[in-house]
């Protein structure tokens, strides 16, 4: 398996909107938070400046190959 | 006739007094309409958009951009005096899109993380025990000199390391370029000490690094060339600003707003937990920010009803936006127990504040300790007389004279 997951904790999100404005591609608003497009995604490096962007370090992101987080940094 | 919605004066002493019941006005209208609108030194024509929706929405766009250059031509072109001078200022974070704005946010968003600022709480937990001890107890005191703005310019000082004999001086070069009656040489001459002290502060750092947040941008701009000297000086410059006022009018203005509603400051008293919240609230209330920072269309943006022509001038009233009825339930009422979070005192999208972490976090300890520490609050004037700032980008009190009592 290839690729990125992505997940949004929904109880961390304060709904900054910062990665929505960031990567609209993969971030949308719903309600007074933020959720992912896709849970799957290719690798892109603005998904994960969007996900870095995050406040609230709300945004997971995930290699799925090796299972390595890539955001947030530890 | 004369359209009365279109004819609300933005830069009035009226206005900056009671702006609220304005917008309401505005917003009821449905229509964005194009205003005159003060910025720094410069009165431009500018399009105003005050319904939640459309603010939430155009905060996120990435047509409305902030890049620096273009910004500053766009100012020029719709400037209401040909004469008048635009500052040409170097790009912040604050006034750029991305790449350079995510490169540029990454140096500092890093360090402002609810994560890392949780550290901060106990020194400014110190902090703010110290100041409060400085209120002598049922004696009259000016609540913004000696809480609202002293606690906000010490923290942002220090992470800064901007020396503390200096933060008066900004206190009165920010003055003056936030406010509507002070002329444009005024303004000129007080962004010009701003940029020659922190110049020189760069260099007394750049000899003898500190451990402080000046220092360490100077390291990461000899690290990996990330960060250009203007990039350098106007980012201090932008955090030393923005660091403070803002939290300053959340302060006093949430304090205002318990001394108006002694039904709320009960219901905070019985339950401390209702302290987050409330802050929340108190921003919702009187946005610090009452317009935010400046944009243009980088192409047309369809808003309301009206296309929005390109290289025009767009400010987003968040004070507005926040009382909008379609998204809150009885806006013009206080409600610290309010579910509905969302409001947009912070921005919204890429240039939402860096510093919300740390602001919220100060808010919820200072009136934590203030509710503890003093039983009984007054205000030692009529609500009318109290005077607020005469400014189109700020919302707040210059003075909050009130008396605290341990009971």
């Amino acid at each position: 398996m290839s690729g990125w997951s992505v997940e949004i904790d929904a109880r961390t999100c304060i709904g900054t909107g910062m990665c929505v404005g960031a990567a609209p591609k993969y971030f949308q608003r719903k309600s007074s938070k933020s959720v992912p497009v896709h849970d799957h995604v290719e690798p892109d490096e603005d998904l994960l400046d969007a996900a870095f962007a995050c406040p609230a370090e709300a945004i997971r992101v995930r290699d799925e190959a090796t299972g390595d987080v890539l955001v947030p940094e530890a | 006739m004369t359209n009365a919605v279109s004819d609300v004066d933005l830069l009035s002493w009226d206005f900056a007094q009671d702006p609220h019941s304005r917008y309401a006005r505005m917003r009821n209208d449905g229509v964005v309409r194009k205003h005159v609108v003060k910025t720094l030194a410069t009165a431009l024509n500018a399009w105003v958009v005050t319904d939640y929706e459309q603010a939430r929405e155009l905060l996120a766009d990435p047509r409305l951009s902030k890049e620096t250059e273009k910004l500053l031509d766009a100012m020029d072109a719709n400037k209401v005096n040909a004469g008048d001078t635009i500052t040409r200022t170097p790009p912040s974070m604050l006034f750029s899109d991305p790449p350079d704005h995510t490169r540029l946010r990454r140096l500092l968003g890093n360090a402002f993380t609810m994560r890392r600022v949780e550290k901060l709480r106990p020194w400014i937990e110190e902090l703010t025990d110290d100041l409060l001890g400085k209120i002598p107890d049922g004696e009259e005191v000016d609540l913004v000199h000696t809480l609202a703005l002293a606690l906000p310019i010490f923290v942002i000082g220090k992470l800064l390391g901007v020396p503390q004999d200096r933060h008066e001086d900004f206190r009165t070069w920010n003055g003056a370029l936030a406010s509507l009656d002070t002329s444009a040489e005024e303004k000129q001459v007080a962004h010009k000490a701003a940029f020659d002290y922190l110049r020189q502060l760069i260099e007394d750092k750049r000899a003898a690094p500190d451990d402080d947040m000046i220092s360490a941008l100077i390291e990461a701009q000899v690290d990996g060339g990330k960060l250009s000297e203007p990039e350098l000086l106007s980012t201090i410059y932008l955090m030393m600003n923005a660091g403070y006022e803002t939290t300053a009018h959340m302060i006093s203005s949430g304090v205002l707003a318990l001394l108006e509603n002694p039904d709320q400051q009960a219901l905070l008293r019985k339950d401390s937990t209702l302290l987050p919240g409330a802050i929340e609230e108190f921003l919702r209330f009187e946005s610090p920010l009452n317009m935010s920072t400046i944009r243009y269309t980088a192409s047309p943006v369809e808003v309301g009803g009206v296309t929005i022509p390109a290289n025009e001038i767009v400010f987003i009233s968040l004070l507005s936006a926040n009382r909008d009825a379609a998204k809150f339930t009885d806006p013009d009422t206080l409600d610290v127990t309010r579910p509905n979070r969302g409001h947009l005192s912070f921005g919204y999208g890429i240039h939402h504040c860096v510093g919300a972490p740390l602001a919220r976090m100060e808010g919820e300890i200072v009136f934590g300790k203030l509710l503890d520490r003093f039983g009984r609050w007054e205000l030692t004037v009529p609500a009318r007389e109290l005077e607020w700032k005469y400014s189109a980008q700020f919302r707040g009190l210059d003075r909050l004279p009130v008396r605290m009592s341990a009971e």
